[in-house]
């Protein structure tokens, strides 16, 4: 109890634990585990041969935090900036440090924008985006999926109505402006 | 080769992409024999991470064969079979000469408040993921590690972040002998935090979450005691009372920013994105655990501000401690736990599938639907 100096929270003794769980106490000593002490100086153990590394080859303007001093020598090549998205990233990183909501902000409009710019230029390839496949709605139906939704004390249900909305949302939203638009020119030419 | 890649937020699907070239000296390739998916994976699936941008290749839970590697690559060689640390780290700047190898330097120029990690947005460094049947590994001489001969393949894989990851988050709690330890989160984090507890002498761990399926695992595999908090009007009461009113010692966030029970919380920060993450069960560890207690926050949060009870957290006089995990630290004393049969981490493995699928996988993991805790993918099979 919280409010004498005594208080007994342990159901079982330790030898009780150990016998009933395997390995229990095995780490016991607070001192010897892997993560303590925290900071650990101890250079070699690594296995790296190098006091700074070699540096990676920038093939394209690689676009960094300007928190660092300089390009770091290793880095990701996924997915180059491009089109507005890619505007949109290049202004954030370069104008904003990470310590400010508009860095964060900015890009996360570009994920939405890199969506939209992703979704319209697969219509022009011979692997338009599916909806169907892509969200892998099949599974609700292929495995034991949409029952499951039902078990009791789920609490998701509570939101699950908003998910195809999100997804299909910027969809419907597309499909309406753009037949608005074909029937706005049709009205003109006839 | 065949990848995963990100079209969206909720969509996903496998493409026909380049075997990623050697970038770096230190590179190695490595052909992924089997990739997991993380619950991290789903803060980049829901669009909750800045700078995930379509085109990528998620995956940080991977082991393969190496099939090529760079001229300065010394302890590996074509055919090792390996398994990769989630984390990139160079293994040789400030953070990595001092263990710290989830914070390294060198290796993200998008962010400085977050190391390199694999398939996990440009905010962690652009690199593409092992969802895929090849994948570029930087620092070969550092992160990857032999599998050994004893161990298995699905062990290994859930060594690569999740059994790490859990294992960590004990430690960051400090446990000491008697303890009792709340775990917020019955996910494969959730799970391996439990059963960790006990290692580290724990007293009494009980395990938290909403999903009665899950539960039922914290019980048989991690022998937790158990509370559904969709049956209590208030958990935090509840957890008071079942500790004399005291509260617990350690309490560990395994859920992360996701975190459900608060309609409001959660639809701010997982479906309108205006929150970093959704802090509920951080919240509620810091209202349960005892005053002057620990909370060990595994669960991941993105870079934008949360709604963070920071208030409570003084005045209780309490220390957090969090971190992405530092995985290959935590491997030997791992690899002698599972060897002594302390730790079977593909226990907790639901659903097997080939990357063909691996759209439905993300939904089913996402949703939480047929019984799914940890989903392997297997490529080409
Ligand atoms: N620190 C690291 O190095 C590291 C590594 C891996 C994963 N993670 C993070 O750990 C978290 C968990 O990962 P996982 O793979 O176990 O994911 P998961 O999605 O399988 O598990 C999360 C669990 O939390 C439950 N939950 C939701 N709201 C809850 C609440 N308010 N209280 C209690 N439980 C609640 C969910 O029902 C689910 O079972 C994620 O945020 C992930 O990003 C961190
Ligand atoms: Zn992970
Ligand atoms: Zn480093």
């Amino acid at each position: 109890m919280a409010y004498t100096a005594h208080t007994n929270k342990q159901a079982e003794t330790s030898d009780e634990l150990r016998a009933r769980i395997p390995g229990w106490g095995a780490d016991l000593d607070p001192k010897d585990r892997p993560s303590v002490p925290r900071l650990k100086f101890d250079p070699q153990a690594s296995g790296a041969h190098w006091d700074f590394p070699e540096r990676q080859k920038e093939k394209w303007p690689r676009e960094r935090s300007i928190e660092h001093k300089f390009l770091t020598p290793v880095f990701g090549t996924s997915s180059p900036p491009k089109g507005l998205s890619g505007m949109l990233r290049k202004y954030a990183y370069a104008r904003f440090s990470e310590g400010r909501a508009a860095h964060w902000l900015i890009l996360l409009a570009a994920d939405r924008v890199d969506a939209i710019e992703s979704h319209l230029a697969s219509f022009a390839t011979g692997r338009p985006d599916n909806p169907i496949t892509e969200t892998g709605i099949r599974t609700e139906f292929r495995r034991s999926g949409f029952p499951t939704r039902f078990a009791p004390g789920r609490v998701d249900r509570a939101h699950t109505w908003i998910d195809p909305i999100l997804v299909a949302g910027p969809w419907i939203l597309a499909a309406g402006s753009t037949a608005a638009v074909a029937r706005a020119v049709l009205r003109r030419s006839s | 080769m065949k990848a995963m890649v990100y079209r969206g937020p909720y969509k996903v699907r496998v493409e026909e992409k380049d075997i990623p070239p050697i970038e770096h000296p230190n590179d190695a390739i490595v052909r992924v024999s089997l990739a997991a998916i993380c619950g991290s994976d789903l803060h980049l699936y829901h669009g909750m991470m800045p700078d995930t941008r379509v085109g990528m290749t998620f995956g940080h839970e991977f082991i393969g064969v190496v099939e090529d590697v760079g001229s300065s690559v010394q302890n590996l060689k074509r055919g090792d079979r390996v398994m990769v640390p989630f984390n990139v780290y160079c293994g040789s700047c400030w953070y990595c000469a001092r263990g710290l190898y989830s914070n390294c330097h060198n290796v993200n120029p998008n962010a400085t408040a977050v190391g390199g990690i694999y398939g996990y947005s440009h905010t962690c460094g652009g690199y593409d993921g092992g969802q895929a049947e090849y994948v570029r590994v930087p620092f070969a001489d550092v992160g990857p590690a032999l599998i050994p001969e004893w161990m298995d393949d699905e062990d290994a894989v859930l060594l690569t972040d999740a059994l790490s990851t859990g294992y960590f988050g004990a430690q960051l709690g400090d446990i000491v002998e008697g303890d009792t330890v709340v775990v917020f989160g019955a996910g494969p984090v959730g799970l391996f935090a439990a059963k960790s507890s006990w290692l580290m002498g724990a007293g009494r761990v009980i395990v938290i979450d909403h999903l009665d399926y899950r539960l039922e695992k914290a019980r048989t595999f991690a022998s937790a005691e158990t509370y559904n908090f969709s049956e209590y009007d208030d958990i935090v009461v509840h957890l008071k009372k079942i500790t004399d009113y005291l509260g617990a010692d350690v309490v560990i966030d395994a859920v992360g920013a996701e975190a459900d029970g608060n309609f409001l919380q959660h639809v701010t920060a997982a479906k309108f994105k205006l929150q970093g993450g959704s802090p509920i069960a951080l919240n509620w560890a810091i209202d349960s655990v005892r005053k002057g207690g620990t909370v060990s926050v595994m669960g991941a949060y993105g870079p934008m501000f949360s709604a963070v009870k920071f208030g409570d957290a003084m005045n209780k006089g309490l220390t957090l401690r969090m971190n992405q995990c530092p995985v290959k630290r935590q491997w030997p004393r791992l690899f002698e736990h599972i060897r002594n049969g302390y730790l079977k981490p593909s226990d907790i493995v639901t659903h097997r599938i080939p990357l063909e699928h691996i759209a439905e996988g993300y939904h089913m993991f996402s949703s939480k639907l047929d019984g799914c805790i940890k989903t392997l993918i297997v490529p080409g099979s």
